[in-house]
């Protein structure tokens, strides 16, 4: 019951909601990037929201089915095939056993996810199958993907829900090319100068190369930080600070050039100065951009991110019933 | 006049509440982070996530669906000023030895990998270097005094059970090293990194910014749970453990991984309180009394 792995992809890992609770140790919350998209997935092949699913980055695996499988494919879009033909994406699609699934070229975003009925079995490690490589825990093995990895589908599920064969083009997640990303200023953004403040909100940032599941870096105009004496134990540049924790979602400006948004894989602390955290409503479309997105940051009050927090749930409320 | 004292409250987004103890490193703020921590732990709240005390701060994650966040912040800043009032500053702890092969060809070999661009000194290695900046007459001095007095536990982080560890001297006689100039992209599994005034173990190998003294013998984590003091959980150290570090030769190291390897290897360690009075007092002396627990293991 299950899939082989013919090829793996260029870093493809198995997620899910992630594994709370442990960042105290160091060890991340993992889980989808792109959480509203894998959920969309695992709705599709009715599933509940905490099947363990595929996260393809850029080029996706070639699979071939060992047992029949409801799948659906969500996230970046992506050319879909089965068997050398095109499938839909944002649908429920029944593969049989011997099918071959494998993905085109990606048009939009980084991420795109293959949820799969009954979900990915591999074994939950503190409580979530979410791959950690840097701690070798979750997913197969404790790694990405490899070619002649065969995974096993979970036993089948009943969510008590209507079967959803397709979702409806308003409730696709946007992959734009420009993003507003809000974001609450704190944490040390007391140590921006008041032009270096403003550079932050009003530049214009473009999305590197350089992100991944642990941080997204961005270039644009820099920012500048108070002269201060550094304190005991901080580092000699303005940027750094004693080590801290950092919150998931946190920017920081390392030298004060190019802010880094930490992801759901991020180090857990470090020693760099974070002046604002991106709320949790806007983490998944900072998962959606890709290299040359260009993004503001849109300063928000606590209420306000609350209220964006709750209109995510309602929406999701929406589509899971 | 007595003189205000509070953290500073602010917020990491809507599911965080980052307190800073103090903007600078001591031993009185790790202390007051973790026992806040502790305390906040022990209310058993619901809608609490995660509690990450740090070196001279505390990162708490909250769930605001559950959670209202000034009722948290209220909840804390009470606990602070109960931490505050409390006249004995007492952790129930354990000091632990973990030995280390310091000047090892492991690290070296990835030092003179990163030099150029990355470091600020481009001969000798990282000890030579971290020698110099302090002001010690070479490399032996600098392992000498990085060895000889014990290290807290200050915060664990950054990577899968990675300790960060603050040396129990006088701040005049801290150690302080800056950090690579341009963080490298490789540091070997178990070394011994040193940044600011915090040394730290690496516990996997990956990118890294701290000077590279040297590598420890034994794991720190271990997520197939094989050696004994992994059997509860795959990360060995909490906040508030003591370490000492015990220099070994390359035969040592060898054996040391030969036990490791045959799953038979053990941390040797002792229950102690420690007096964080007593050793702001007295720390040489309050060192001794650590290490005679420990050698009576």
């Amino acid at each position: 019951m299950g899939f082989d792995i013919i090829e793996p992809g260029l870093s493809t890992t198995v997620q899910d909601q992630g594994r709370i609770g442990y960042y105290r140790y160091g060890i991340p919350q993992g889980g989808s990037m792109d959480q509203y998209s894998a959920s969309l997935g695992n709705r599709l092949v009715g599933n509940t929201h905490k099947e363990a699913v595929l996260e393809c980055t850029y080029i996706g695996p070639r699979i071939t089915m060992t047992s029949d499988a409801t799948i659906a494919v969500t996230g970046a879009p992506v050319d879909v095939f089965v068997n050398g033909d095109s499938v839909p994406q944002y649908e429920r699609l029944s593969l049989k056993s011997g099918d071959e699934l494998k993905f085109g070229v990606i048009k939009g975003g980084t991420k795109y996810f293959i949820a799969v009925h009954g979900g990915l079995d591999v074994p939950e490690v503190l409580g979530s199958r979410s791959t950690y490589p840097i701690g070798s825990i979750g997913g197969v093995n404790g790694r990405a993907i490899a070619a002649g990895d065969s995974i096993s589908i979970g036993k089948k599920i009943d969510n008590g829900l209507p079967v959803l064969q397709s979702i409806p083009e308003a409730d696709r997640p946007v992959f734009s090319p420009t993003v507003n990303v809000r974001v609450m200023l704190g944490l040390y953004n007391h140590n921006l100068s008041d032009k270096g403040l403003k550079k932050f909100l009003d530049g214009e940032w473009t999305l590197t190369p350089i992100a991944d599941r642990m941080g997204l870096r961005y270039s644009g105009p820099g920012v500048e930080w108070k002269k201060r004496e550094q304190p005991f134990g901080a580092g000699q540049d303005p940027s750094n600070i004693v080590d801290a924790g950092y919150a998931v979602g946190s920017i920081q400006i390392p030298g004060g050039t190019q802010p880094i948004i930490l992801h759901r894989d991020a180090v857990s602390g470090g020693g760099y100065a974070m002046v604002a955290t991106v709320i949790s409503a806007d983490m998944d479309l900072v998962a959606r951009s890709s290299p040359g997105t260009k993004t503001r940051f849109v300063s928000v009050t606590m209420d306000e991110a609350l209220e964006a927090r709750r209109e995510m749930t309602a929406r999701d409320a929406r589509i899971w019933s | 006049m007595t003189k205000t004292v509070e953290a500073r409250y602010t917020w990491g987004g809507d599911e965080f509440l980052f307190v800073e103890i103090t903007e600078g490193m001591s031993l009185e703020s790790n202390f007051i982070s973790n026992s806040i921590a502790n305390a906040l732990e022990s209310k058993n709240l619901s809608g609490l996530v995660d509690i990450c005390p740090a070196n001279a701060s505390l990162l708490i994650r909250f769930n605001p669906d559950v959670m209202n966040y000034q009722e948290l912040e209220k909840t804390v800043r009470a606990l602070e000023q109960d931490v505050r009032a409390s006249a004995r500053q007492i952790l129930n702890t354990r000091i632990i030895e973990i030995p280390v092969w310091y000047n090892d060809p492991y690290t070296n070999e990835t030092g003179s990998r990163f030099r150029e661009g990355y470091h600020q000194r481009p001969d000798g290695n990282d000890l030579d270097y971290a020698a110099e900046v302090n002001g010690l007459a070479d490399a032996a001095e600098f392992i000498k005094r990085h060895h000889e007095s014990p290290w807290l536990v200050s915060m664990v982080g950054f990577v899968a059970g990675l300790p960060f560890l603050y040396q129990l001297v006088d701040q005049q006689h801290q150690l302080q090293v800056p950090k690579y100039l341009s963080p490298r992209t490789d540091t070997p599994a178990l070394t011994i990194g040193h940044g600011g005034c915090f040394s730290c173990i690496y516990s996997v190998r990956g990118a890294g910014g701290y000077q590279m003294f040297g590598v420890a013998a034994a794991p720190i984590y271990d997520p197939t749970q094989n050696l004994k003091d992994f059997k509860d959980f795959m990360v060995f150290f909490k906040p508030g453990d003591i370490v000492k570090f015990t220099p070994v030769d390359e035969p040592e190291y060898r054996r040391i991984q030969k036990e490791v390897d045959a799953g038979t290897f053990v941390y040797r360690q002792a229950p102690i309180q420690f007096d964080v009075g007593a050793v702001l007092a007295d720390p040489e002396g309050y060192n001794k009394t650590m290490m005679e627990a420990l050698n009576g293991i």
